[in-house]
């Protein structure tokens, strides 16, 4: 069982650049300790800015920095960044094209008992919907790695959400098939295809296992590239099945289910079943507490697709 | 050699050409931040079209948008691009000279139009200056009716928590907002005493008044451990009459009457100003930068 946080792989990846480039820069709002960024902020006092629990002015300081040549990382919990700051992000980030990768911790459900103020279930619709605003789920710690380490090269805004526990793991240290903004094939199949990202691609890769064990062939593609969405790929494993399945830890409005279907219903009409968090306040509880009462679980994604099939 | 004040009455008529031909136009606001501007860009800053992509420039934000009109005749007179350009294409169909300021432009630096993102990003844009060694500052303008946004308050407070010499914020203090005056809208009567209480150096100075502003920005160059907040005291739709503390000039198109009107005032005021003998040594003659 795998103990290392998503989150905290991010603060390792930042480590091992900040040392060579001190244009790296990390801001939080009083979330070094959430983000695990911690270790960043004690290693590297004079590339990390505080700012208090103040969300716009995190992503505003965040631009200009950004402005002057930093390469800006600024974390703050989902629920917040992505609506409190939203203006900030779309005017001073998105508008103003400055490189500012924006880090939604603690997304979807991770802070699941304390209730919708701190859920973030609108984050993928809402990023989304800013033109050139970049949206990534890493799916396990080595994916994320590898998300890390191409985000690092580029000089484009973006929002990467992660979770706060950690995630079993999907890839493994020998294999992690990545290419920037291209899904990843987790697992071929033929009679139905299941999208999805996040937290969401383990329960999914486990859900084909068991619809294999009763002769239901199911691929995987893990979109962790949410935005820009990987149509390509995903045309490409739809074609010949007779289902497309999504699942993510997201409000059903706007999200990977929305943008599938919207690709699927142009180019390859078919059934598109979408699995997600409902548009109600959700249940409260541990997230996994949650996933299983929402089936957003293998039995529950292995459900969806046996009845629809 | 360049008398500042003239200068200004010369670009607001600049201004009022920009808004008839484009037949929109934030034309109070505009009148009031005239001062403000050419004594940033033709005294306090080290900018030109000559050194707008050295890191060691200093930096400016215009936070107060909608008054991009009075941003693009200064521009336009330090030769970022040809005054003629701007009349010709402002507010028209896919023009660059839009009614807020953008970065596809040469000279400016941020997008704005939405109120309250300007002092945080200039926090950045100084802590980066700083972070890199450099002597370079940073200026951001800002409204006073924008005061009412929180995300200006967040700002106030980590400008402090960093002391940001390096930074220079003025208040655009005309008194006056699109519904009327600012005290009656959310007051602002103490945003001297506000800011002092948050730990900035405060100057008060009258905004129409090269003279005092290039003071001020000369005291907040050597003002040392925290960052500067000049509270420029103006006068909404300053430089004729028909306009001058009015709110519905806050966007307002002249009619061709009061176009003539107001062309004839501002024209008067330039030559009064061009024949005014000046002070030997006095900013409002000193032009370029020390």
């Amino acid at each position: 069982m795998n103990t290392i946080t998503n989150r905290q792989i991010i603060c390792e990846v930042l480590m091992e650049r900040a040392k060579a480039d001190r244009d790296i820069v990390v801001l939080c709002s009083d979330s070094r300790g959430s983000a695990s960024l911690a270790p960043f902020a004690k290693a590297f006092p004079e590339q990390f800015v505080e700012v208090g629990i103040a969300e716009q002015d995190l992503v505003g300081i965040s631009a200009g920095l950004a402005k002057m040549g930093k390469k800006v990382y600024a974390a703050s919990p989902a629920s917040f960044l992505s609506t409190r700051s939203y203006e900030q992000v779309k005017v001073d980030c998105a508008y103003s094209g400055t490189n500012v990768k924006l880090i939604g911790i603690s997304g979807g459900v991770s802070y699941g008992a304390l209730g919708m103020s701190h859920h973030s279930a609108q984050d993928i619709a809402a990023m989304a919907a800013i033109p050139g605003m970049r949206v990534y789920l890493p799916s396990d710690r080595f994916q994320t790695r590898r998300l890390f380490e191409a985000l690092l090269a580029d000089e484009k805004p973006a929002y990467i959400r992660t979770g706060r526990n950690a995630v079993e793991d999907t890839y493994s240290q020998a294999s992690c098939p990545f290419e920037m903004d291209r899904a990843t094939v987790v697992c071929e199949g033929t009679d139905a295809l299941i999208v999805a990202c996040g937290e969401m691609v383990r329960p999914a890769k486990d859900a084909a296992a068991l619809l294999k064990a009763e002769g239901i062939s199911a691929a995987v593609l893990d979109m962790y590239c949410v935005k820009p969405l990987d149509a390509e790929g995903l045309l490409s494993c739809a074609a010949g099945k007779r289902l497309v399945a999504t699942v993510e830890e997201h409000s059903p409005f706007g999200g990977l289910g929305s943008m599938v279907a919207q690709v699927i219903g142009a180019n390859d009409p078919k059934r598109v079943v979408n699995l997600s968090l409902p548009d109600a306040p959700v249940v409260t509880g541990t997230s996994k507490e949650v996933f299983d009462y929402y089936g957003l679980n293998a039995e529950g994604i292995a459900r969806a697709v046996r009845q629809k099939l | 050699m360049q008398n500042l004040k003239a200068l200004s009455y010369r670009l607001r008529q600049n201004v009022v050409e920009i808004i008839m031909a484009g037949r929109a136009g934030h034309i109070g606001g505009d009148m009031s931040v005239m001062e403000i501007l050419v004594a940033l860009y033709f005294h306090a800053m080290n900018i030109s079209p000559e050194n707008r992509d050295d890191p060691n420039r200093d930096m400016f934000v215009m936070s107060k948008g909608h008054c991009v009109e009075a941003l693009y005749a200064v521009l336009a007179e330090k030769g970022f691009f040809p005054i003629e350009k701007v009349i010709g294409e402002y507010s028209r169909f896919a023009s660059p000279f839009i009614g807020h300021p953008n970065n596809k432009l040469p000279g400016i630096e941020m997008n704005s139009g939405s109120l309250g993102h300007g002092l945080p990003v200039a926090i950045g844009m100084a802590l980066a200056q700083r972070m890199d060694g450099r002597s370079s500052r940073t200026y951001v303008v800002m409204g006073d009716g924008e005061l009412a946004e929180g995300s200006v308050w967040e700002g106030a407070m980590s400008a402090t928590q960093y002391r940001l010499d390096n930074l220079c914020a003025v208040v655009d203090r005309n008194r006056l907002q699109i519904s009327g005056s600012t005290e009656e809208v959310m007051h602002q009567d103490s945003v001297e005493a506000r800011f002092a209480a948050f730990g900035w150096g405060v100057l008060s100075v009258d905004g129409n008044d090269v003279d005092a502003l290039c003071a001020a920005f000369d005291a907040a160059k050597r003002t040392s451990g925290k960052p500067t907040l000049i509270v420029a005291n103006t006068t909404k739709g300053k430089g004729s009459a028909v306009m001058e503390n009015k709110a519905d000039w806050h966007h307002h198109v002249p009619s061709m009457e009061e176009y003539g009107q107001i062309m004839a005032d501002l024209k008067a005021r330039e030559a009064a100003l061009s024949r005014q003998a000046e002070v030997p040594g006095g900013c409002g003659e000193r032009g370029a930068r020390e």
